[in-house]
Order: structure tokens, then C-alpha cells, then sequence
């Protein structure tokens, strides 16, 4: 406890300081120059080509921490996305038909390129995304090609994954990933899909395209053969023509459960296989015999990571009724000490929300929070003149009735509800229709496992959250989706069995 | 005084299989079950949509005891299943030559048969974790497991065609989804649903909690769409949706069963095609079982 104090003072002791201007972090700005060369304007990549559109709608993407135009981009028409399914259809009798032990290469070499493009990759990621460069650097890339290494060795192994002995590929896969990690979800689609024999057409987000076309110059330099990887990039119209294509046989899809509903509803009477992440309102349980410095550092990895733009983020805390006020108490002093501002500051903890329209949700929906009842709470923060922010923000006095504990807010936003029984807890964490992750944190080990056993979530963390890793499968219960990515799991939704 | 004594066969009032216990239909109504020569058979209950949601409240109220007990105790229940199945042999022998018109030999094969696979799927209820998950090897200090766990109520529209489809079928859809701790609310095949309706007064005398498999029989295009619909159902096996389009196509039920994101088993495209003498694969084991990942952290 002495320890704990100790601590607590010294955290205060600097939010104090900072606020007096005294031991401020200086500024250790990335510079954006690492992020290479952005054109003014993008095509397509269709058949190791980069190809203009056939039509004349141009999207922008802006730097959401600047609200600055950072490129065009084509929408993509029908007719794109049928030159990109025609090129990957061209491709696959080749691909698949390549001995597993030459796919795997293809892919070790794009491991390797990324490994060595990391800092251009991570830096021009959080131009576009709005993520902390701290996150893109440690987190993003190092996964993106974990990913590549990861499924390299199972191209040449899958008889021995478990499907049977000589399980096929499926053909074309369409593949639509959102723009929270635009990177890591190409990789999660892109490597899995490619070690199976399967060619790809791949949507990226509307708001962050350009990562995705910066891995087409990656998919060149590995010499990959033309047409088995192609991007098309362009907004929702553009993958709902990708996912009703009629020659693609495989959809993949990481994004809302409305989309996701709306896209399993279009596949109906299909023979096209599909697999769906969708999204989650994780609870994060804390009891009272949890280590409270740790549960802190775990309740704010699992929220603000990311903005909270995580579809596994821990936006629901279920704090045991003894401990509340204590655990309250140092999540807001730790909370007090996190910057939020400018991604390319090597310092900055919570970067910019990623566009105007998810700041307006996020707005919305804290909005109804307040007007429902719940108590609303943001340490005191400056944030930037331009560009799209919001405070990581607490609220406490929520009932599961509420919004804004049953709907998923993608954004900094945490919902603090308690609990006094594990059972209530299980009740609790498994009352919404969403089922994608949670978290323990308790000392008690058969606790844990009990806990980890009632909970309806793929993924559980224990004592840690949001840690992810290729080897581990990853994916849904209820509505947060079906189909596991990651690990030898992530195999079968590339495959014919 | 005749020497000839003529006795009357007592005839059986078919019932629904709901909860353990035997209901007539909600509606009082039945339908003509007839064999393969259109010859009168026996009056089967007319399921209806109240009957199937009566079904998938016993099938989401036994999904706790069932998923909760050991693998090992369900692989003893499923066997003693077995067991009655096997003392059954003569009535299944007789329901399926009538329902698919085939010889008492042929019948009997799959009598056999359906004993077998279902002995076959006792034996996967405590293997199934260990070919479905394991530990994971992460790049970090973690404690890392996958373990398969049940998705839990799941409506089976039962094979309606192909050989073998009334009994060795119907056993093919429902013991690999109970074996993994699911509970199911089956709809039995239209035409001949009379394997299956016997099928639950076997359940019923073997050790399996009721609720656990429930069986109505009527016309598929009023109980499919109930279940492909219903809020309270995980998955959905279409293997008997009918083709054709209409209320109970396949195409339809898929896309009802999307509203939920509903994890759906499709007919294959030609279902009167199928043989179900053939070996079953581990796909229907593992159709419906979600995947959970628990990560902890090691040190000392």
C-alpha cells in the first residue's frame, strides 16, 4: 500500500508539474518526410499494374490530425472491381497451382521488405489514420510482419494443418478491412489468403487508402506474380460491388455488424464462403483483489489504444463494488497524464479521431450518456485548434440499460459499471449481442479460469488486454462475427473444407 | 368357437419431442404420413411456429447442464443413446423401408449404420478440444490457449433426400452438433418424419437431459423460417432447406438467419445426390463450435 502511495504522489506530483510548465516533455517529433513520397493523386492496382479508374469520382483522404488533403484516390466502379476480380481470377490457376514451398517465399520476402519499409509504413500509416506513431511503430508494423512470417511457413505445411490431407484453395477471395488498423487487417486478409493458394482483390478503408497502395509497391518489389494481389480502393459502394461479385468465391470482412449483417444477407444462396469480424463492447472485469497499478495500466491500454478505435477495446468496466472508489481514484490520476495530440510526436499517447464523421458518432453518442444520466468525467486537456479530437472521457453511473453501455462507440469513451459477485460480473459482461473479447483481472487463478470459461468472448485476456499475436486465433461469438483470424484457425477461411 | 383368431395392431399416436416430454402439437392438428407408395402410414403431429419456439426455449434452457457437463459424461450419454438405438433395431428397420421404400435388408444396413455413427460420434465428445485447439506459441511471456466451445442452440432442418436421408441422415446432423455441448431443435423431414418422432421416445429413455435435442415434425416452410429467424438461435443447419424458392428455401433462410449473424450450415447443391452411407468428415463437429483464446501473462 505504502508503494502504492508513493506512487500516486509522484504521478500527481507531475501532472502538477505539468501543468506549471516545469519538466514538460520537450516535443520529439517524427518527421513526416519518412513517410516517402505521397502522390496528389492514386489508381488502382490491378494486375502489378497502377491503373486509373474507369470512372471520374475522386475520393480524398485527409491527415485527420490536420484536416489537410493528403491525396485523391479513385472510387472504384463496378467495372474496376470486375478488371480486379478478372486480373486475380487470371492469376489464380498459376498461384495455386505453385508449389507451397515457392508461395512461402513470395511471402517471406514481403515479410522482410516490410521490416525494412517499417518506419516509412509506420509513419505515413499515422499520417493517414490519425494512430500515435508510438503505436504504428511498436505495435502496428512489428504485427504486419509477424503476420507475413507467420502464414510464409504455412504455405508449404498445410496438410498438415489439420483439414485433411491436400486441402484447395478457394479462388478468388474479395476482402473489405476498415481503417482502424489499416495495415494490420490487410496483413490478417492479405497473408492467410495468399499461403492457401487463393488470389486477392482488397478494399482499404475510405479514410486510409494509402498504406495499402504503398503494400502494392511492396507486392512489386517482392516480384510477386501480377494479379495476385489487387487494391481497389473507393468507399462502402465500392466493397458491396466487390462482395456481390459473382466471380469472387470468397468474402472476408472486418468492419461494422450492420455491414457484416448486410453483406451475409447479399451472400445468401451463394456458394461464396464468408468469414465476418465485426464489432464488440468488451467488458474489462477488475476484482477487488486485482493489483490495482496493473489493472489501471490494462484498463487504459484497453480503451485508449488506438483512440478506443479498437473492435476489442475494453469500453465497458466492471469494477467490483469494494474497490470502486479506489480504482476510480487511480484511473483518473493516471488518465491525467496522458497527451493527446499531434500522432507524429513520439510522446503523444491518444492521437486524432480518424474522421469528422467518427468524431460526430463519438459526440453523439456521449451526448446520450449524459442526457441518460451517466456522470461524465475528462481530465483537463488542450486539444489542438484543427484537425478531429475528443478527451479520453469516463463515465461513471451507467447502467446496462444505458447507450453507451450497450452500443459500440469506437471512440476514447469508457463506461464504468460494477458488480459486487463473479456470477453478477458473467451476467453482466455477457448482456449484450456482442461477443468478441474481455478481460479479468484477479489474482486468484481458478477465479480466471472460471471467469474465462462463463464469458461468451473468442478472445479473453487475463491480467493483460489488447495483446495480439499470429499465432493466436482471433474472432467473435454472437454478433461480433464468425471465423477465427490468426493462427492455424485462420487457415480454414481460405480453404475448401 | 374360430380357430382363427384375428388380433388388431394397437396402433401409436405420434408426438412431438419437446423438453423431454411428448406434446401433441399446439395446433391439434395432423398430417397423413404415407410410405413410399402413398399408402396411410400413420397421422403425424403439424408442428407449428408456437411449437418451435416452445422447442428453442427447452433447447436454450438445457444448453447450460449439457455444455456444462464433463466431455466425458457426454460421450456416456451419447453411448447409452447407442445402446437403446440398438435395441430399437427392428421398429427403425421397419420405419425406414417404409419412409425411403427401400427391402428390410437394405433397411437394416443403415439401421447399422446410423448405431454406428452415432457410437462414432460418442467417442469425439472428449478428442474434439484436442484436434480444435491447443496452446498457441506467442512471441511474448504469455500463457496462451484456444479452446472450441459450443455455439449453443442450433436448428437442424433434416435431410430430406438422398440415401439413407429419414434415419442415418437425420442421426448425421444431430449427434455431431449435440456431441460438442450444443442443443438443437430439429425439424424432421416433411415426408417422413417418422424415424424421427421415434427417435425421440429413444432420447427420451436414454440418459439425455430433456431439452437437450427437440424434434417437431410438419411442414418445413412453417418451422425452418421460425427457427432461421428466432432470436434466441446460434446456428442454423440447412441440409433439408428445400431448394426451390419460397418460405423454407435455402437462399430465404439464409438470409433471415443473417439478421442474427447466425452461423449457417448450407445444403450442398444437389441434396437428392447425397449418400449418407458415406464416412462423415469432422466438418459438422466443427461447423458448430465457436473458438475462445485466453491469454495470461507468465513472470515470476
Amino acid at each position: 500500500m505504502a508503494k502504492n502511495k508513493n506512487i500516486a504522489e509522484s504521478v500527481s506530483a507531475n501532472a502538477g508539474a505539468r501543468k506549471s510548465g516545469l519538466f514538460e516533455y520537450a516535443p520529439a517529433p517524427e518527421s513526416p518526410a519518412a513517410a516517402g513520397d505521397i502522390a496528389t493523386s492514386y489508381g488502382h492496382f490491378i494486375g502489378g499494374e497502377f491503373v486509373d479508374s474507369s470512372g471520374s469520382e475522386a475520393l480524398k483522404t485527409v491527415n485527420p490530425a490536420t484536416e489537410q488533403v493528403l491525396a485523391e484516390f479513385a472510387h472504384g466502379t463496378d467495372e474496376d472491381v470486375d478488371r480486379a476480380v478478372t486480373a486475380a481470377r487470371k492469376a489464380f490457376a498459376d498461384w495455386s497451382a505453385l508449389p507451397g514451398s515457392e508461395r512461402a517465399k513470395y511471402l517471406f520476402r514481403i515479410a522482410r521488405i516490410i521490416q525494412e519499409r517499417s518506419r516509412e509504413l509506420a509513419v505515413l500509416e499515422s499520417i493517414d489514420n490519425g494512430k500515435p506513431i508510438r503505436e504504428t511503430r511498436d505495435v502496428d508494423l512489428p504485427l504486419v510482419a509477424a503476420h507475413f512470417f507467420y502464414y510464409a511457413g504455412w504455405a508449404d505445411k498445410l496438410d498438415y494443418a489439420g483439414f485433411g490431407t491436400a486441402p484447395k484453395p478457394l479462388g478468388v477471395a474479395g476482402q473489405v478491412i476498415p481503417w482502424n488498423f489499416p495495415l494490420l487487417m490487410l496483413a490478417w486478409k492479405i497473408a492467410p489468403a495468399l499461403a492457401t493458394g487463393n488470389t486477392v482483390v482488397l478494399k482499404p478503408a475510405e479514410t486510409t487508402p494509402l498504406t495499402a497502395l504503398r503494400f502494392a509497391e511492396i507486392c512489386r518489389q517482392a516480384g510477386l506474380p501480377k494479379g495476385v494481389v489487387n487494391i481497389v480502393t473507393g468507399d462502402g459502394r465500392t466493397g458491396a460491388a466487390l462482395t456481390a461479385h459473382p466471380d469472387v468465391n470468397k468474402v472476408a470482412f472486418t468492419g461494422s455488424t450492420p455491414v457484416g449483417r448486410a453483406i451475409a444477407k447479399q451472400l445468401a444462396g451463394s456458394r461464396k464462403k464468408l468469414s465476418l469480424e465485426l464489432g464488440g463492447k468488451a467488458a474489462n472485469i477488475v476484482f477487488d483483489d486485482a493489483p490495482i497499478d496493473q489493472a489501471v495500466e490494462g484498463i487504459v491500454n484497453g480503451i485508449f489504444f488506438n483512440q478506443g478505435h479498437v473492435c476489442c477495446a475494453g469500453s465497458r468496466l466492471l469494477v467490483q463494488e469494494s474497490i470502486q472508489d479506489e480504482l476510480l481514484d487511480a484511473l483518473k490520476r493516471r488518465m491525467a497524464t496522458l497527451r493527446v495530440g499531434d500522432p507524429l510526436d513520439k510522446n503523444t499517447d491518444i492521437g486524432a479521431i480518424n474522421s469528422a464523421a467518427q468524431l460526430a458518432r463519438i459526440t453523439a453518442l456521449t451526448d446520450a450518456g449524459e442526457a441518460e444520466g451517466a456522470e461524465r468525467w475528462s481530465p483537463a486537456c488542450e486539444l489542438p485548434g484543427s484537425g478531429f479530437w475528443f478527451k479520453p472521457t469516463l463515465f461513471t453511473g451507467v447502467s446496462q440499460a444505458h447507450r453507451i453501455a450497450q452500443e459500440e462507440i469506437f471512440g476514447p469513451v469508457l463506461s464504468v459499471l460494477t458488480f459486487r459477485t463473479p456470477t453478477e460480473a458473467v451476467e453482466k459482461a455477457n448482456n449484450t449481442p456482442y461477443g468478441l473479447s474481455a478481460g479479468i483481472w484477479t489474482e486468484k487463478g481458478s477465479r480466471i479460469l472460471w471467469m474465462a470459461n462463463q464469458l461468451k468472448a473468442g478472445v479473453v485476456w487475463a491480467n493483460t488486454f489488447n495483446k495480439f499475436d499470429p499465432t493466436s486465433p482471433f474472432g467473435g461469438y454472437k454478433e461480433s462475427g464468425y471465423g477465427r483470424e490468426g493462427g492455424r484457425h485462420g487457415l480454414e477461411a481460405y480453404l475448401d473444407v | 368357437m374360430s380357430d382363427v383368431t384375428t388380433r388388431l395392431d394397437v396402433f401409436k399416436t405420434y408426438k412431438l419431442y419437446v423438453g423431454g416430454k411428448f406434446p401433441r402439437s399446439e395446433s391439434g392438428r395432423v398430417y397423413e404420413v404415407t410410405d413410399s407408395k402413398g399408402q396411410w402410414l400413420a397421422n403425424a403431429p403439424l408442428g407449428t411456429r408456437k411449437d418451435t419456439r416452445d422447442a428453442v426455449l427447452a433447447a436454450r434452457a438445457a444448453v447450460k447442464g449439457w455444455s456444462g457437463t464433463t466431455a466425458y459424461n457426454r460421450g456416456q450419454v451419447l453411448y447409452r443413446v447407442a445402446e437403446m438405438l440398438q435395441g430399437r433395431r427392428e421398429q427403425f428397420t421397419a420405419e425406414v423401408a417404409t419412409a425411403e421404400g427401400i427391402g428390410a435388408k437394405k433397411a437394416a444396413a443403415l439401421v447399422d449404420q446410423a448405431i454406428d455413427r452415432w457410437v462414432w460420434y460418442a467417442g469425439w465428445t472428449d478428442k474434439v478440444a484436442q484436434i480444435a485447439g491447443g496452446s498457441n506459441p506467442v512471441a511474448g511471456p504469455f500463457f496462451n490457449l484456444s479452446v472450441p466451445e459450443p455455439t449453443g442452440v442450433i436448428g437442424v432442418v433434416a435431410p430430406q433426400t438422398g440415401y439413407g436421408y429419414s434415419f442415418l441422415g437425420l442421426i448425421s446432423v444431430i449427434a455431431p452438433a449435440i456431441a460438442t455441448g450444443n442443443t438443437v431443435v430439429v425439424a424432421a423431414a416433411t415426408d417422413a418424419p417418422l424415424p424421427a418422432l421415434s427417435l425421440g421416445e429413444v432420447l427420451a429413455t436414454s440418459d439425455l437431459p430433456g431439452g437437450v435435442v427437440n424434434i417437431i415434425s410438419g411442414r418445413t416452410a412453417d418451422i425452418a423460417p421460425t427457427l432461421a429467424s428466432h432470436q434466441d438461435v446460434n446456428g442454423l443447419d440447412l441440409t433439408g432447406a428445400i431448394a426451390a424458392d419460397g418460405p423454407g428455401a435455402a437462399a430465404e433462410l439464409e438470409a433471415s438467419a443473417a439478421d442474427t449473424l447466425k452461423r449457417v450450415i448450407r445444403p450442398v447443391e444437389e441434396p437428392s445426390a447425397l449418400d449418407w452411407t458415406n464416412a462423415p468428415t469432422t466438418d459438422r463437429l466443427l461447423s458448430f463450435l465457436e473458438t475462445k483464446t485466453v491469454w495470461h501473462p507468465m513472470g515470476i
